[in-house]
């Protein structure tokens, strides 16, 4: 499935074709926090090789390290051990001071649009700062990716409270791509919302992925959210994380709701079931081993 | 019958609203209990006050008994000083207060090095600052106007240093992710997003600016409504004192509905979220 070259033209219904850049490598990376002398491990010796265009879910217990791993790669935290490289450039190794920055945009668990800022002024936010094309320009582009993600541009000139958290997501998300990052990540950004919705965001982030592919690192800890967006699920063992196991999701794009009935799909979630639930209970007990 | 008759009533403007009825009864209610403690109370230190009737009296007098009336120019300028003086002291604050604020709530150096210094000083009543303040300069005019500046600048500082920190990390990294410099991320999420505290502070101060004017102006000044209130207790013109006291009341009342009207003209994007809230 990571042979792009036989896969789907990128047609109206097909996928875009792989991006250029943003592959990652992320080797053996570690990260230990320290606060009052008694050295926490958040992440040990986690290795991840990620193609362009990829889109890659992390799923893991609460406190596994998932949140720890993406902020590393967005540039708001330092690592301890290991290395990431962004197509062959470091990002982040012990020494490096980090630096977030618009080739990794983050789409926040809880939502970051600023409240002061119309939809409008949001979106276009990056690339008014970037100084990468005329004001005008970029309202422009703005508009055009707001209508296409569900006539979003009806409300452009509205407050972020007006929206819907739904609206909210789809509005940040569009925020993210329209910068052209390398890669995207998203850090359990449908976390607080109920099944109908999470379906609509997932139909909708899909959507914006088949146009404009990007390297996607998706953290969640809902296994089926990740199996069905993503080419490769990655578990992760409850702390310090590491990686437990890689599933490679062979299911054909465009996804439906129907292929969670397959044969296939159900014999990976069950792999990936017992995978998670184990470490889902060792989280457990550590945790009141540490009640107690 | 009259439940189908109140909805019309109401949908004129002319009649006022349950709220509106409501306010003008709780203020009747106190005018009569002032005039019934004044005339009818057996406490003797209570009749000895102007009765609200004396004090409507005097202050539309166009020839006031004791030289302070709506028609008196001495009037004006006792108003227009005291204005004066809190006003300055407001901006003085304000203009102060607010970077301080700010950088307090955004650099922790900045913070380091002030926060321990504004707590140890903010306790300080303004009052106990008038000996140092006379001292410190040369009239009593700047005198006044610095005690009344510390109080407003201490809850402008405070509450810009609160608004900033209340600001969620996640907007700091948003904003760094798309590109922002650490200029951008001052102009467009330190400062707006600080901006509803921000403007609690000022209206704080604001208030904070009135009650320490008239304290500055009752022990240090020739003119301004405290000095009047003060010279009315010595020279025994009851209904002076009231006629400043209530003159207080309304510029106060009126400085302070400024701020929050020029909040919410800043801040339209505040007023939808609590719109959203209700």
């Amino acid at each position: 499935m990571s042979d792009t070259q036989t896969s789907a033209p990128a047609g109206p219904a097909g996928l875009a074709p792989r991006p250029e850049t943003g592959r990652l490598s992320i080797s053996h990376v570690g990260k230990v926090y320290d606060p009052d002398g008694s050295a926490v491990v958040a992440v040990e010796d986690f290795s991840l090789e990620v193609a362009a265009g990829d889109f890659v879910a992390i799923v893991g217990p609460s406190g596994c390290g998932k949140s720890t791993l993406l902020n590393v790669l967005a540039g708001f935290d330092t690592l301890t051990s290991g290395e990431v490289l962004l197509d062959g450039t470091p990002l982040a190794r012990p020494g490096l001071a980090p630096r977030p920055g618009p080739d990794r945009v983050v789409v926040f668990q809880h939502g970051a649009l600023f409240p002061w800022m119309t939809v409008l002024d949001n979106v276009t936010y990056g690339l008014v700062k970037q100084q990468k094309m005329p004001r005008a320009e970029a309202r422009r582009r703005a508009m055009e990716l707001l209508a296409a993600s569900g006539d979003l541009d009806q409300i452009a000139g509205s407050f972020p409270a007006k929206l819907s958290s739904g609206m909210q997501r789809r509005v940040e998300i569009i925020r993210a791509l329209i910068n052209d990052p390398k890669v995207l990540l998203l850090d359990e950004p449908f976390r607080a919302m109920d099944t109908v919705n999470k379906n609509t965001m997932h139909r909708h982030l899909l959507e914006l992925y088949r146009r404009n592919r990007k390297t996607i690192i998706f953290i969640t800890h809902d296994l089926e959210e990740a199996l069905f967006l993503a080419d490769r699920v990655i578990v992760m063992t409850t702390r310090p994380g590491k990686m437990k196991m890689d599933i490679a999701v062979d299911l054909p794009r465009p996804r439906t709701r129907a292929m969670m009935a397959s044969d296939a799909y159900l014999a990976l979630r069950e792999k990936a079931v017992v995978a998670v639930s184990e470490e889902a209970k060792r989280a457990f007990e550590r945790g009141e081993r540490e009640m107690a | 019958m009259t439940s189908v008759a109140a909805p019309s009533a109401r949908s004129l403007s002319l009649v006022p609203s349950r709220g509106t009825v409501l306010a003008g009864l709780g203020f009747l209610g106190f005018v009569v209990l002032w005039y019934a403690a004044v005339h009818w109370s057996p406490f003797a230190a209570f009749n000895r006050l102007p009765d609200p009737l004396e004090v409507v009296i005097e202050w539309t007098n166009p020839d006031p008994y004791y030289g302070i009336s709506i028609f008196a120019a001495d009037y004006y300028v006792h108003i227009f000083y005291s204005t004066y003086r809190a006003l300055a002291s407001f901006f003085l604050a304000v203009l102060l207060g607010v970077p301080l604020g700010i950088f307090m709530g955004w650099k922790t150096n900045v913070h380091a090095y002030a926060a321990s210094l504004l707590s140890l000083l903010r306790p300080v009543p303004p009052l106990a600052w008038v000996p140092i303040a006379i001292l410190l300069f040369p009239g009593i005019e700047p005198a006044v106007i610095f005690v009344t500046f510390l109080v407003a600048f201490f809850a402008t500082t405070m509450n810009t240093l609160v608004g900033v920190r209340s600001i969620p990390e996640d907007y700091f990294r948003a904003a760094a992710c798309l590109g922002a410099t650490n200029r951008d991320i001052l102009r467009d999420v330190v400062i707006p997003g600080a901006m509803p505290n921000i403007f609690t502070g000022l209206q704080i101060a604001m208030g904070a600016a009135w009650f320490s004017l008239v304290a500055g102006e009752m022990i240090a000044a020739q003119y301004g409504l405290g000095f009047i209130i003060w010279e009315s207790y010595n020279l025994i013109q009851y209904p002076t004192i009231v006629i400043g006291m209530a003159t207080l009341g309304l510029v106060g009342y009126l400085s302070s509905a400024a701020v929050r009207l020029v909040g919410r003209r800043l801040m339209a994007w505040h007023e939808q979220r609590l719109g959203m809230a209700e």
